[in-house]
């Protein structure tokens, strides 16, 4: 790993478990901040604020949450399998840390984003669920989760475990494009013009505005709780060395 | 380092040579120990007749159905005898013997992934005419269901064996293998049971069978260096 | 054994030998680089494996740290320790079947990483498990491990199998052979290997008294030609000749 410097400093820093804590400690109330400015700002603005469909009414509003939970779950897929990558190649223990907190916060986006297009469906199509395109592909990004997730908990060498998923993970970034489009395809296949929930004509500024805000609450949303995760796996795994020990003699 | 004691062509005949070697051996043992030769069959055979019996015996209800219905139950056959193919390597030791060739251990997984569709996934394909008839799918429709299953079903041995490498070192890796594999499994579904369709109705199979040959093909370039990779981490631990 | 040039090298005040060139192995080329050897009497060894500073844990438990020792050719080194002592995740971490380990291993001075297709060609590891498939013959069984390496020669199977007591058994499936006759499948691996590297995990369990001493004289026989062994053994070697033993409970946390 060390032998070939030519990634930059910060990279290798990165590899300590005990720089990696001290840097997201640092970072974590930062991001905690803006996310509640951003979610708490976002949420009001999109409720109270912004005007109403012209078709739906006031029931369009939940793609506030719907699309960025929608779009956390596959930026955090994104994220596992870098990290599963970096984990493999550099042997670099933090990677897989990240890998093992980014997937259960990846999974339940996807729940989040599952559960709110079901609520979103019943006044929009009649029911709680429709075979939608893009539904089904969250569906199936959801098992590719609970997949990475089932592998992780069931082999009980640490190293393994994490080098196990990192496979896997990057299995299941190859195929996301592949199950995306096939979904794609079988849906017009079977169900020609139906109704297509965000794939607006045109979005007046007053309402994307709202919804750009909402995406960036949710990613510092996702930076603070992948932090606290990763912070908890770091004390863990690193529960016998001196730092940890001093840190924890200190409380 | 030298390592100029070998040429080229001396590596590559060994590796073809280990190549035949591996699928020799592994059709000894399936015939050897026939219960894992006909099992999936009778797998096959047996989702398909519970169709009928759960939702109608009605032929033109049923002909609707069947693309779909030969296609899970080959897809689910086809899972079921992934689970063993690196487990009866691991458990007496002949796994270890393997990733310590110094022969890349992508020409090992291969010829055993090939040879295994050979004796599940062919077999299938060659068998579901049978079961079309059973679920009245139309004559027109053989052909795309045996050419798509022929084209599909590699592609399910292949990614199949990623979960047979990642779950070999676990006690119960029976049920987490579909767990982790059926997701991956989607695409081929989709194109093979709509090619099926596609005959039926009498379009054009020629796109279907040519996006069931791409993933095929990026099967067979990626899933070997997956397997092998997955192999070694399963027997570090 | 060692064909090619040797210089002899005057430095500060010692007198070393470097040897350049090539060294032939039962009638095998390796090559290798330029390697310091130093004048024990008579006899030039040069270290084949070199173990430095290893360290495994197993469930939070250290079983070795600061673990180093070398394996020169002609040499015998059996690993000692109680059970749960490390043994077998040594020889998984030398044989590169685990990699959970900190530390360095070399193979004729080079890491063991970066040569692993040239170690692997001249490594011959026995397992825990015998590796023979039940349902195969001795035969189908030895034919598979003789594709899978180079430098095992499959016309010699039958050869083999007489050394280990088993022909006449050729043509049975292993399955209806007895639990010593499946190692003894496995070991006529050894008559056909010319790997200079033996790593051989409890070879002897459930081989009688005349197989163990059979066994033994061939492990001999692969030091005197020049070949190394590292084994595990719970049997006492009646080896009379170069063997060395590593203590794991004594070692455990300390240097040699």
């Amino acid at each position: 790993m060390a032998d070939k410097k030519w990634m930059p400093r910060w990279f290798y820093q990165l590899a300590s478990p005990r720089w990696c804590y001290q840097i997201t400690g640092k970072l974590l109330p930062w991001f905690a901040v803006a996310a509640l400015v951003l979610l708490v700002g976002g949420s009001v603005w999109a409720l109270a604020f912004a005007p109403a469909d012209y078709q739906q009414g006031n029931s369009f509003r939940i793609i506030y949450l719907h699309v960025p939970s929608a779009i956390l779950a596959q930026s955090a897929y994104m994220l596992m399998a870098v990290a599963g990558a970096i984990g493999l190649i550099w042997k670099m223990k933090v990677a897989d840390m990240v890998l093992k907190s980014a997937a259960p916060i990846g999974a339940s986006m996807a729940v989040l984003a599952l559960a709110t297009g079901a609520i979103w469906g019943k006044p929009t199509w009649g029911s709680w669920w429709v075979w939608d395109a893009r539904l089904t592909s969250m569906l199936i990004l959801f098992f590719l989760y609970l997949g990475v997730m089932a592998l992780n908990s069931a082999i009980e060498n640490e190293s393994t475990a994490a080098q196990a998923s990192a496979v896997l993970a990057l299995v299941g970034l190859v195929n996301i494009p592949i199950i995306k489009y096939s979904v794609e395809w079988w849906n017009t296949l079977h169900q020609p013009a139906t109704f297509k929930l965000t794939e607006k004509p045109a979005m007046p500024v007053e309402m994307w505005l709202p919804l750009l805000v909402m995406v960036i609450g949710f990613y510092c949303f996702f930076a603070v709780s992948l932090m606290q995760r990763l912070r908890n796996e770091i004390i863990w795994r690193e529960r016998r060395t001196g730092w940890v020990r001093e840190l924890l003699d200190k409380q | 380092m030298n390592m100029h004691t070998n040429p080229r062509q001396q590596a590559s005949e060994g590796m073809a040579g280990l190549f035949m070697a591996t699928c020799r051996r592994e059709f000894l043992l399936s015939f050897r120990r026939k219960s894992d030769l006909v099992n999936p069959l009778i797998f096959f055979l047996m989702v398909a007749t519970l169709f009928p019996l759960g939702v109608s015996p009605e032929s033109g209800f049923l002909a609707q159905l069947a693309p779909g219905v030969v296609w899970v139950a080959a897809l689910l056959a086809t899972l079921l005898s992934m689970d063993a193919l690196f487990r009866s390597d691991y458990e007496d030791g002949s796994l270890e013997q393997l990733l310590l060739s110094p022969q890349p251990l992508f020409v090992v997984a291969l010829a055993k992934v090939i040879a295994h569709w050979m004796m599940t996934g062919l077999a299938l394909t060659l068998m579901a005419p049978l079961l079309g008839v059973m679920l009245f799918l139309p004559a027109e429709g053989m052909p795309g269901l045996m050419l798509s299953l022929l084209l599909g079903t590699p592609t399910l041995s292949l990614i199949g064996a990623i979960g047979a490498a990642l779950t070999v070192g676990l006690k119960k890796g029976g049920v987490l293998i579909s767990l982790l594999v059926l997701p991956l499994y989607i695409p081929v579904l989709i194109f093979g049971s709509s090619a099926v369709q596609a005959t039926v109705t009498g379009l054009p199979l020629g796109g279907y069978l040519a996006l069931l040959g791409a993933l095929l093909a990026l099967a067979l370039a990626l899933a070997p260096l997956a397997i092998s990779a997955a192999l070694r981490i399963s027997i570090s631990s | 054994m060692v064909v090619g040039n040797t210089r002899l090298l005057h430095s500060g005040g010692k007198l070393s030998l470097t040897v350049v060139g090539q060294s032939v192995y039962n009638g095998v080329l390796i090559h290798y680089r330029p390697v310091a050897c130093f004048l024990k009497g008579l006899r030039v060894s040069e270290p084949l494996l070199e173990v430095q500073k290893l360290f495994s844990e197993r469930d939070d438990r250290v079983l070795f740290s600061q673990l180093s020792f070398t394996l020169n050719a002609g040499e015998i080194v059996q690993i000692e320790g109680q059970n749960g002592s490390g043994k077998t995740t040594l020889l998984r971490i030398l044989s590169g079947l685990s990699r959970n380990y900190e530390g360095a291993i070399y193979w004729r001075g080079e890491p063991v990483a970066e040569v692993r297709e040239q170690y692997c060609r001249e490594l011959l590891y026995f397992g825990h498990q015998a590796g023979v498939k039940a349902v195969l013959t001795p035969e189908e069984n030895l034919r598979w491990y003789a594709a899978l390496s180079p430098l095992m020669d499959a016309a010699g199977i039958m050869e083999a199998l007489q050394q280990v007591g088993l022909r006449g058994f050729e043509d049975v499936p292993c399955h209806s052979l007895s639990a010593g006759q499946n190692r003894r499948v496995s070991l006529a691996r050894l008559y056909l290997s010319r790997a200079p590297l033996w790593i051989l995990d409890e070879p002897f369990t459930a081989i009688d008294k005349r197989g163990v001493a059979a066994k033994e004289r061939l492990l001999l026989e692969h030091a005197r030609r020049g070949g190394s062994v590292l084994l595990t053994t719970h049997h006492e070697l009646g080896i009379q000749g170069p063997v060395r033993k590593i203590n794991l409970d004594q070692l455990a946390g300390t240097s040699v």
